[in-house]
Parts: C-alpha cells; structure tokens; sequence
C-alpha cells in the first residue's frame, strides 16, 4: 500500500503543495528597486502594498464580483437543460444532449475566447444582428468577460447538476405529486434541495476557474484588469508582489472548497 | 414526472437557448476559415478556401503541433502511471487520511490556473534552479492531468467487485498474475478513457503552460494566443482553430465511447458523464 502511494504522494505534495508554499514564501520576498534582484528576506509589505493601493483592491473585488455573476448565470443557464436531460427526454435524446454538453467542454478552451473576440468586436455579428433594432452590443470591458467566462464554463455546471437530478428517483417526484404539490412546490421542496450539492460542485469550477483566468481578459477587455492579469503582467519584473497576489484566490478558494464540502458538493464532484 | 405541456415548452425553450449560446460561437469561428478578406468584419465579404492549404504549410504551426503533442504523451504517460496508483491505493486499502488524497489529487485543477503556473515556476526557477523548457511544461501538466485518469479509475475499481480478485488469489495466483488477468482487463477502458481525456486537457491548456514553457518554444495554444496580436496571420489562426476543434473532438470523444457502453452493459441505465464531469 505504501509502495503505491508513494509515488503519487511525492509527487502531488512535495511538488505540488511544495510548490504553493514556495508561492506563499515568495510573497514575503521583495525586489530591489535598483538592481531588480530578488532580496530573499521576510516582510509583509507586499500585502500591505495590495491591500493600501485602491487599483488592487478594486482589481480583487471585480474579479470575485464577476466570479460569482459567472457562477449565478451558469446555474440558471445550466439548470433547465439538466433537468430536461434528467427527467424528461427519452434515452435517445438523452445520449445526443450528453455529447453536445460534452464535446464542447474539452475543445479548445483559447480558440471559444477566440471566437467570443471577433463576436463582440466593433464589426461581429453581435453588433451586425443587433443593429437592425437599433441596439448596440457590449463590446469589450467586463460585461464581454461576464458573458464569455460565463460561455466557458458553463458546461462544468450542466454536468453535476444533470447526474445530481439523474440520482434523484422518479418515484420521490411522484409522491410529492400524488400528495398533491403543484409542479412549482415540488421543484422548490423536493427537487431544488436535492440537487443543491450538486449545484455547489458545478460552481466549484465556474468560481475558480473565473478567478484565476488572465487569457479572456486580456483577450475581450484591454482596459478593465482582473487579479489573472495584474499577477501575469507583474510576475516577470514584480515576483514577490505577484506571487502575494495570487495568495487571493488560494484563500478565496480554500474557504469556497471548505464551505462546498460542507454543502456535500464532494460527491457530486 | 408529469408536466403541464406549457412547462415541458418553456424548458424545450431553455434547452433550445442554452444548446445556441454553446454552438454558435462555434460555427461563427467555423465559417471565418473561410474568409477571403484579413478583417474580422461580419458578414464575410467573400469566401475562399485557401488557407486551409497555408496553414498546413505554416512551418511555425506544425511545430507547435509537434510540440503539443509530446507534452500531452509524456504527461498522459505520467498521469496514468501516479493516477492508477493512488487509485489503488484509495479504492483497495483502508488507511489514514484515505480521504485527504481524493481531495490532494483534486487541488491541482481545483485552484485557478494562474496559481498553479506561478506556484510551480516559481519553485523550477528558483528552488530548483532548472531553466523552463518542454520538461517543466510536462511536469506540470503531468500534475493537474493525474485526476482524471484516477477519477476514471477510481470508478470502475469501485463497481468491479474485490471478490473476483479474492477468488483469483484463492486459486493460487500471485498478486502479479491477479493483476495480470483479472484487474487490468476489467479496468482497460477506463484507462484509455483517462489517457485520452488526459491528453486532451494537456493539448487544450494555455495558463499553466505559459509559466512554465521556455522561452521562444510554443505550443499549439500559445501559437493561437501569440498569432491573435499578429493582424496578418488572423486567416491561418481561423482555420488552425477550427481544425484544432475538430481534432480535440476525437479523443472526447472515443473517451465518453467508452465509458458509455461500459455504463450500459454494467447498468443497464442512461449513460452518466462520471468520470468525465471533472475536466
């Protein structure tokens, strides 16, 4: 048993939470302002530079404050498809809408962006289809990346909220139907309970994998920054500030996985 | 569930919204391969199908091709190796802090991609003091690619009964031919199902690769990202986009293939996205 796990064990902690704790330590170093040498000392200005400057703060807080619009919007995109998914279609359709959710999901995650770029651009077909009703699109800025980080990972929540549906049995839906609640009351006491955890799960990846994205921004917003860009653009020439940056996410998502795995959202992972 | 004709449109209707917002973005990309003019202007002024054939050509493309796909065999033959032990481990002994490495392996893919890349360049550069190149970028796919083929293996070891390789070891074979004959055929698609997802996460990943990728070297990802700011390359970007979508489709999809038909024999039930709900 040892012989197996240590292997796997080595690798995912002394590399991997080795390699956070070398993060963690790097964000206590600081840059010599002359030379730009790293000087490997202990302080904590880092973190009293980000929490004293406004742009930083303001930079955090847009980003947990889209992170979690993502989040909402997936949920109420994802939930009626999975429910469809769980309880209505045949096993025929069934199949065909778990390969549609799917094959998305693994293709491309750069080229989606991409794609989401030339859409929203002054020329795209978002502003070339709502023209004609005298409206014009978002463009670029932090609606694009609401709108595109919401696209992204959208099928990261369909997915538990449809095997969470899956394990609810049809006969605990009848029930509540033969005791007489009305489609609305079963949703709200039987079905939407049930399925919580699994909405949790599902938002696990929408939540974190908004909060770390530099690509999209810097792809659909030139001009509104998100804790992924201030900490790639800084690494090179700021590595102390840079790696103390990062140490926003980590918190914010250890205690969304601590509060998650309260929800019992682990089995549904 | 019975439901009011008016309650099953409205959720077709939701269906309907959310399957479009998904796939059109999809073919706008599709069609810009076929542009004839440089701009992004929609509609397309004319169609052509000449780039498809420069791209091809395009040296600097294939490179990056050929790049991509090292990493994404050498760290899917990394994951295989450490997601099949610690599912062993996990699913056939008992031990302490049995649920902690569930969620070790988990952590990797869990935390923003941006924490990994920096965490793992910082400790190449300056702990380890090793210049980036291909082997960090293996090394760190390798990390965040182990769970899924031990999310793949985890759940078959769970519904192939211990009893069967009870049975064999009651027989007389030693824990190698056990191995040998019984666990390894029952768990073979779910290995090639991990390997095949595995790959494509790799071949699909551009944050962590841009922290930990040395200088002047691309990957197929990182060929995109750097040819969106070059306004003369946009015709061969559409079209190497489009065939990447395509060729990523493959492996998925040969992955749910097999684990779909695994789910029917063994449950008789709807196929269940399980092991690939985590990417």
């Amino acid at each position: 048993m040892g012989a197996l796990l240590s292997g796997p064990l080595a690798w995912l902690v002394v590399l991997y939470l080795g390699s956070l704790a070398v993060l963690l330590i790097a964000s206590f170093w600081s840059v010599d302002a002359l030379s730009g040498e790293l000087i490997k000392g202990f302080s904590f200005d880092n973190y009293k530079e980000l929490w004293d400057t406004d742009v930083y703060r303001t930079v955090a807080f847009r980003t947990i404050g889209i992170a979690s619009a993502v989040t909402i919007t997936d949920a109420l995109l994802a939930f009626p498809i999975a429910f469809y998914m769980a309880k209505l279609a045949s096993p025929r359709v069934k199949g065909i809408l778990v390969v549609a959710i799917l094959l998305p999901l693994w293709s491309f995650y750069l080229v989606k962006v991409y794609a989401w770029q030339t859409m929203l651009s002054a020329h795209g077909i978002i502003n070339w289809a709502l023209d004609p009703i005298g409206l014009n699109g978002p463009g670029f800025g932090a609606t694009a990346v609401w709108i595109v980080e919401s696209y992204l990972w959208l099928p990261y929540m369909i997915l538990p909220i449809y095997a969470g549906l899956e394990r609810i049995p049809d006969s605990l839906l009848s029930a509540s139907e033969d005791l007489g609640a009305k489609p609305g009351r079963t949703f709200r006491r039987v079905i939407l309970p049930l399925a919580f955890p699994a909405v949790v799960a599902g938002s696990i990846f929408t939540f974190s994998l908004t909060l770390g994205d530099y690509i999209t921004p810097s792809l659909v917003s030139p001009d509104t920054q998100f804790i992924g860009n201030v900490v790639f653009t800084s690494h090179t020439n700021n590595l102390p500030l840079a790696s103390a940056f990062a140490t926003v996410p980590i918190v914010v998502m250890v205690v969304y996985l601590l509060i998650a795995r309260r929800l019992g959202a682990f089995e549904h992972l | 569930m019975s439901l009011s004709r008016r309650y099953r449109n409205l959720l077709r209707v939701g269906v309907g919204i959310t399957l479009a917002f998904i796939y059109v973005p999809l073919l706008v990309i599709a069609v810009y391969a076929f542009n004839g003019g440089t701009t992004l202007k929609w509609p397309l002024d004319s169609v052509t199908t000449h780039w498809f054939s420069d791209a091809v050509h395009d040296s600097d493309a294939r490179d990056a091709f050929v790049t991509s796909i090292k990493v994404g065999l050498a760290a899917t033959g990394i994951a295989l190796i450490l997601g099949t032990l610690a599912s062993f481990a996990v699913s056939r002994h008992r031990f302490f802090g049995r649920e902690t490495v569930s969620f070790l392996v988990v952590i990797p893919i869990a935390l923003p991609g941006i924490v990994t890349g920096l965490a793992l360049s910082d400790t190449f550069t300056q702990v380890f003091g090793v210049t980036l190149g291909l082997f960090t970028v293996v090394v760190a796919h390798a990390t965040f690619c182990i769970v899924v083929v031990y999310n793949n293996v985890i759940a078959r070891l769970r519904r192939v009964s211990e009893n069967l390789e009870e049975a064999s070891a009651d027989l007389g074979a030693h824990t190698w031919q056990t191995f040998r004959h019984i666990t390894l055929p029952n768990m073979q698609t779910a290995l090639v199902a991990g390997a095949l997802l595995a790959f494509a996460l790799s071949f699909d990943e551009i944050i962590v690769t841009t922290f930990t990728l040395g200088a002047g070297q691309e990957t197929l990802p990182i060929w995109i990202f750097n040819n969106l700011f070059r306004g003369q390359q946009l015709p061969i970007t559409n079209v190497v986009a489009v065939i990447v979508v395509l060729i990523s489709i493959i492996p998925v999809y040969l992955a749910h293939r097999l684990t779909r038909e695994e789910a029917i024999s063994s449950r008789g039930g709807a196929p269940i996205a399980e092991s690939t709900a985590i990417p």
